[in-house]
């Protein structure tokens, strides 16, 4: 077993893997997020006290998952790329940061259109809203060091203690409404009651954040093989590949 | 279907802004970052490819 987990952690395997991948998550991707609008805008009730405005919400809670676990992610990657020394390790943490990054973003943004008609404000220095802003500078600040560094592997290290030692904010974002008292609401889905939402919301809600699952996982695949060609352009692998040696080879 | 009308579904009850700008702004950031990754990759091939020609020079 642990033998096939190196096998695929040898960026030349796993370029073949990534590649058969990607296609398939992509449509995935694709036909859950049709579903997820489907029910969250097509069948989907509206909200007793917002009204049509509470819709954000299928993409805001989705975005704002993404944004936390796509971090977990990375640390993961870290501290297997610090412990084995896997090419693949820092590659994976690299492919995940952009769209981490992006998921981070489009929190803060559907939040702030969400807060102003619902709160009267944009923007609040609250413990939630405050923790998942520091969250966007941290993937802001990985990418910049890890850009910045010109020897990949030195780069990798360094990118990996951002990811590492960022990932204690992760908890602080999601415990934060029950820590602090915010003006953000608490958890709207946990697994110890059911949940405060009806049905159909919640089904909405949970295909959506499942294609945005399935929609990293793609870009994270098809992101890695960029990567990894781009690092092991050197290697009788990559130049043998036919898309790099072309129909005349 | 709960809309009566194309204009009833854009006007989301008034929150129209708000719910279309968050929807727009992920669509979009999601496009760019697809179109960028693939022009990402061409160029990266582009390199090997590079790579490749000079070695066989």
């Amino acid at each position: 077993m642990t033998m096939r987990w190196f096998y695929y952690a040898a960026p030349q395997t796993f370029y073949g893997l990534a590649g058969r991948l990607w296609p398939w998550l992509a449509a995935l991707a694709l036909a859950l997020t049709l579903a997820g609008l489907w029910v969250g805008f097509a069948l989907a009730p509206a909200d007793a006290q917002q009204g049509e405005g509470y819709r954000i919400i299928f993409v805001h809670v989705p975005v704002s998952w993404m944004s936390m676990v796509i971090y977990l992610a990375m640390a993961f990657w870290a501290v297997l790329g610090l412990t084995f020394n896997t090419r693949l390790s820092g590659m994976m943490t690299r492919a995940l940061a952009p769209t981490g990054a992006m998921f981070a973003f489009l929190s803060l943004w559907t939040g702030a259109l969400w807060g102003k008609p619902m709160w009267g404000t944009w923007w609040v220095w609250d413990a939630r809203l405050t923790s998942e802003l520091i969250l966007f500078f941290l993937y802001l600040g990985y990418i910049a060091l890890t850009s910045a560094i010109d020897d990949v592997r030195r780069a990798d290290r360094a990118g990996a203690l951002i990811a590492i030692v960022g990932a204690i904010n992760v908890p602080i974002i999601y415990f934060s409404v029950k820590w602090w008292n915010t003006l953000h609401q608490g958890a709207s889905v946990s697994l110890t009651r059911s949940p405060s939402m009806a049905q159909l919301m919640l089904w909405g809600m949970l295909l959506m954040a499942l294609a945005m699952w399935v929609y990293t996982l793609a870009i994270v695949c098809y992101r890695v093989r960029t990567l990894i060609i781009e690092r092991e352009r050197h290697t009788d692998w990559v130049q043998a590949l036919p898309e790099v040696a072309g129909a005349k080879a | 279907m709960r809309w009566e009308s194309w204009s009833e579904f854009w006007f989301m009850g008034g929150y129209g802004l708000y719910v279309w700008g968050s929807m727009g702004m992920t669509a979009l950031l999601l496009l760019l970052e697809m179109v960028q990754a693939r022009l990402a990759h061409g160029r990266a091939l582009a390199l090997a490819r590079a790579e490749k020609a000079l070695e066989n020079s």
